[in-house]
């Protein structure tokens, strides 16, 4: 074995570096609890947003009748935001605004924050069960204000009668399904782009100059944004399925 | 020199682990299809490109996870080794 000579510039696997390191250790009723990489890239996600949420606020509180460039931009912004968040729910559209826009923005910044070095947040299967596992809560707390219980019965009983639930563990399973499928989808997208760019950066780090810009605009920007888009579409699709038609009230105020 | 068990292991994680992302075939070929008919729609009714667009996105985005899977598999044999004792 002696005669394996490791030319010191040949690049290794040990030069590829896309996991998760945990920087600091402390012990919480007795276990053991690390803060990590996502933990401090989280931070800067969520400081960057509220430091722009704040310009913002302050920005609005002085808007003009004809905008200016500032204001225009962030009309853009939520103009887009209500927009897509219109034609996905329809009438329930109001309620969830809030929460779609602010899923939206954390989870763009998640994603392209590659670019600006971090490793992205959204690359830690913990940021992004945590968003589906909300996800699958507003979708069932919905569920059961807006349907009666015989109504959800015969629901997870179709296609088969109420009075035959031979399905109803197949239709529990593909609930369950819904929270698990949607937050991987996320993470395996994101790391699959993190990974490559490690590998680009560890293996190819004698000619990885300038170039990979072009690998950061599609596995980041591109890819990012889609998944972003991909992600909040599938919440409000879940979630306007359970809220069902518009209760009289609100249908009669958006004929009129 | 000898082979060890955890060699064998980690040499047949590796050869797992390029069989697993053979799953890549199927949502590329599924895009390929979303695709062209997305195209084949372009064509008919060009006034509707944009939300034949952002639809056949979020359909390839959701063919994709299939693939993705496979992805995951191969990930976690290479690198979060489960296999090996």
């Amino acid at each position: 074995m002696g005669n394996v000579v490791v030319m010191s510039s040949m690049p290794s696997a040990d030069d590829i570096d896309f996991m998760i390191h945990g920087l600091f250790k402390y012990k919480y009723f007795g276990h053991e609890v690390w803060i990590t990489t996502s933990h401090v890239c989280i931070l800067i996600v969520m400081l960057a947003l509220i430091i722009f949420a704040l310009i913002v606020n302050r920005k609005m509180k002085k808007a003009t009748e004809v905008p200016d460039d500032f204001q225009n931009v962030i009309e853009v912004i939520v103009e887009f935001l209500d927009s897509i968040v219109e034609g996905a729910m329809g009438w329930s559209a109001p309620k969830f605004r809030n929460y779609i826009g602010t899923l939206f923005l954390f989870i763009l910044v998640s994603n392209i924050s590659g670019i600006f070095g971090l490793r992205p947040p959204t690359a830690d299967y913990g940021t992004t069960l945590a968003l589906a596992l909300i996800t699958f809560t507003l979708i069932h707390f919905n569920q059961f204000r807006h349907n009666s219980l015989k109504s959800i019965w015969v629901d997870m009983c179709s296609p088969l009668p109420p009075w035959l639930p031979i399905w109803f563990p197949i239709n529990l399973i593909s609930e369950i399904a819904v929270p698990i499928s949607m937050s991987l989808r996320l993470f395996a997208n994101v790391l699959s782009g993190t990974i490559i760019m490690a590998l680009v950066y560890g293996l190819l780090k004698s000619i990885a100059y300038v170039w990979p810009a072009v690998l950061h605009v599609y596995f980041d920007l591109f890819s990012g944004a889609i998944q972003t888009y991909v992600f909040c579409m599938l919440t409000m699709t879940y979630i306007a399925q359970q809220m069902g038609d518009p209760p009289p009230a609100v249908a009669e105020k958006t004929t009129k | 020199m000898g082979i060890t068990g955890q060699d064998l292991i980690l040499a047949c994680s590796a050869i797992g682990a390029g069989l697993a992302v053979i799953a890549g075939i199927g949502p590329g070929v599924g895009q390929g299809i979303a695709a062209g008919h997305a195209a084949a729609a372009v064509g008919r009714n060009p006034g509707a490109q944009g939300q034949i667009m952002s639809t056949m996105l979020l359909g390839q985005a959701v063919a994709e996870t299939t693939g993705l899977y496979g992805l995951l598999v191969a990930l976690l044999l290479l690198f979060v080794k489960p296999l090996v004792g």
